[in-house]
């Protein structure tokens, strides 16, 4: 949107060039893929009048009519103003997303019976989990990133081994080292707050790589401005430096929260009452576990979308001074 | 009050004000590793002084300027500061720095921050001046460098000239007694370079002791008291503006300015 030129090229869906051959493509791959024989297909080709028909008509007319959805669907949508297109195709694809968990022939009953319990206690653990991870995550990268570009050796030495270390061991085994290694030395820790802190930590290691590669974005002459102004170190960092390099930190941030989101899932192995381990468990006492883990996933996919959003309001914040 | 309480660590005992040059370099000698970019450098400013310094491309202008405000450090020598010895202490430093204010060829203004808020930050930070004091300020020097209009903009919605403009407002929001500029017009198009030097020009008018690496020959015939020659990290001559154009001593800068001057 940005880097659009002010010249009107044709559009790319709008040439026949591209527009006819990925159609015939479409066909080409609904036809040998056998669509005709899918769930989709026969519901289809019974509208038709068709469902006795042979496979190869079946397939055809499925190929076909799939093919003339897609083509009238693409020129429609091409008429619409950019931002209707951009709601218009995310619905469509939303849907299709929907459809093909619909085909699993689910039984809704039995989410409507556990989703309550799934919700109260899964989804609120995995909040409680994350959101306190994240907190402590990114007060571990500022510091690690402060260390990393200071020049006390030692805070240099512990930072590097810090990300090194907790960048390098699976998650998994960060988990199961904080749980039942500890004990071992003597501190008995419970399963929630032993996830929180290896969450915490490993994704704290990630971050601090991103906020250094941020702050060291921000040209020298900024450093060397507000020193002349006399500024002190902490002001220069906080008020200066910061609040630029947070334009550069936020969006593969935003990525860590929601990779961490979906990651607080790992704490289970432990046996913390999060959402997945609930969606497994519950599934399992009456053999419905696609049922629990389609829930879990598009209760995943809502908490992703909500962080989305507030990560795209953020940034809209930060590029103020630089979009107006 | 809090103010003077915090200068008083430095202010006291109280000199005549006019007895002490405004800088004072001895004997400044800098290496980045084994490269000596400055070799014994001795200079005084002037209280009022409006030094121009000029030289060819890595002959250490911009290191020299840096060092009054300790932007870079130095190894050897001493520098003075308005009575004040630069150390690597924090409260030298602080010193030193309240006094100097500094224009940069890249103008380095923030652009997370309106222009007026470029201007006040460190009044308010630094200087703790409140936020309507430091406004009114700020609109003054922003007024007197001929921006008015413009201070709820952000530097990308600026001229360079107006930048630059603004960064001399900046500076002289903090009240320095002494300025330094570092080639400010270099980066600027052609036909902005004059409002520039215009504002500069005036600002010597009225006193203000100023240090600058130009090669704005134009400017430094018309502005400047003195102009120091350098090369290779030396101090090769130096001289009133009349004499050192119309009749340079040495060759080194004979084949600087025929060089500048075509
Ligand atoms: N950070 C640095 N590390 C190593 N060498 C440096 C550094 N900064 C400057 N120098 C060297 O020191 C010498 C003086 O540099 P300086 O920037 O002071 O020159 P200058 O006279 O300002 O030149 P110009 O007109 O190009 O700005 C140059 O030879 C340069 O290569
Ligand atoms: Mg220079």
């Amino acid at each position: 949107m940005h880097y659009a030129d002010n010249v009107d090229y044709p559009r790319l869906l709008s040439r026949p060039s591209i527009y006819i051959p990925g159609l015939a493509i479409l066909f080409g791959i609904l036809l040998y893929t056998q669509a005709g024989a899918t769930s989709l297909g026969q519901a289809l080709a019974g509208l038709f009048g068709m469902a006795e028909g042979s496979p190869f008509a079946t397939n055809l007319l499925v190929a076909l009519v799939v093919t003339a959805v897609v083509a009238i669907n693409v020129a429609v949508v091409m008429r619409l103003r950019l931002k209707h297109q951009v709601y218009v195709v995310w619905a469509e694809l939303a849907l299709l997303v929907l459809l093909f968990f619909y085909s699993f022939d689910l039984s809704f009953e039995f989410i409507r019976r556990k989703i309550g319990f799934l919700l109260t206690q899964g989804l609120v653990t995995t909040l409680y989990v994350s959101a306190v991870s994240i907190v402590i995550a990114s007060v571990l990268a500022m510091i690690g990133a402060i260390a990393k570009l200071s020049s006390n050796g030692i805070a240099l030495g512990i930072a590097n081994f810090y990300t090194s270390l907790f960048r390098g061991l699976p998650l998994l085994m960060q988990i199961y080292m904080i749980y039942l290694g500890l004990p071992q030395l003597g501190y008995v820790i419970d399963a929630v707050p032993a996830g929180i802190l290896a969450l915490s930590l490993c994704y704290g290691a990630y971050m601090t790589e991103i906020f250094r590669a941020g702050i060291e974005s921000i040209p020298r002459g900024q450093w060397e401005a507000s020193r002349a102004l006399g500024l002190k170190p902490k002001d220069t960092l906080t008020r200066i430096i910061l609040p630029q390099a947070m334009r550069i930190i936020i969006p593969p941030t935003g990525n860590q929260f929601i990779a961490m989101l979906k990651d607080s899932s790992l704490v289970s192995v432990v046996g913390v009452w999060e959402l997945m381990y609930l969606a497994r468990t519950q599934g399992q006492t009456e053999f419905r576990h696609v049922e629990m883990m389609i829930t879990a996933s598009l209760i995943y996919w809502i908490l992703s979308i909500v962080l989305e959003l507030i990560q795209g309001r953020i940034e809209r914040r930060y590029n103020r001074a630089q979009t107006r | 009050m809090i103010r003077k309480n915090n200068l008083s660590l430095v202010e006291s005992p109280p000199e005549p004000r006019g007895a002490v040059p405004a800088v004072k370099i001895r004997n400044l000698s800098k290496w980045y590793g084994s490269f000596q970019a400055l070799k014994a450098v001795d200079l005084t400013i002037a209280r009022g002084e409006k030094l121009v310094i000029c030289g060819p491309s890595g002959s250490g202008k911009s290191t020299l300027i840096r060092t009054i405000n300790a932007l870079e450090g130095f190894q050897e020598g001493q520098i003075v500061v308005d009575g004040i010895e630069l150390t690597r202490k924090p409260e030298a430093v602080e010193a030193v720095r309240k006094r100097v204010g500094m224009v940069f060829q890249q103008f380095n203004l923030f652009p997370h921050l309106t222009v007026l808020e470029n201007c006040t930050l460190a009044l308010r930070l630094v200087r703790g001046v409140s936020q309507k004091d430091a406004e009114e300020r700020a609109l003054h020097y922003l007024g007197k460098v001929r921006i008015p209009d413009q201070a709820h903009k952000y530097a990308s919605q600026l001229s360079g000239g107006q930048q630059q403009r603004v960064a001399i407002a900046r500076a002289l929001s903090m009240q320095p007694d002494i300025m330094l500029f570092d080639e400010p017009t270099s980066a600027l198009d052609p036909e902005m370079v004059k409002e520039v030097l215009d504002t500069m020009t005036q600002l010597a008018g009225e006193g203000m002791t100023m240090a600058v690496v130009t090669h704005e020959m134009g400017f430094a015939r018309q502005v400047a008291d003195r102009v120091v020659f350098m090369d290779r990290g030396e101090i090769v001559e130096q001289g009133p503006p009349s004499e050192f154009f119309s009749n340079p001593k040495e060759l080194r800068a004979r084949a600087f300015l025929s060089q500048i001057l075509h």
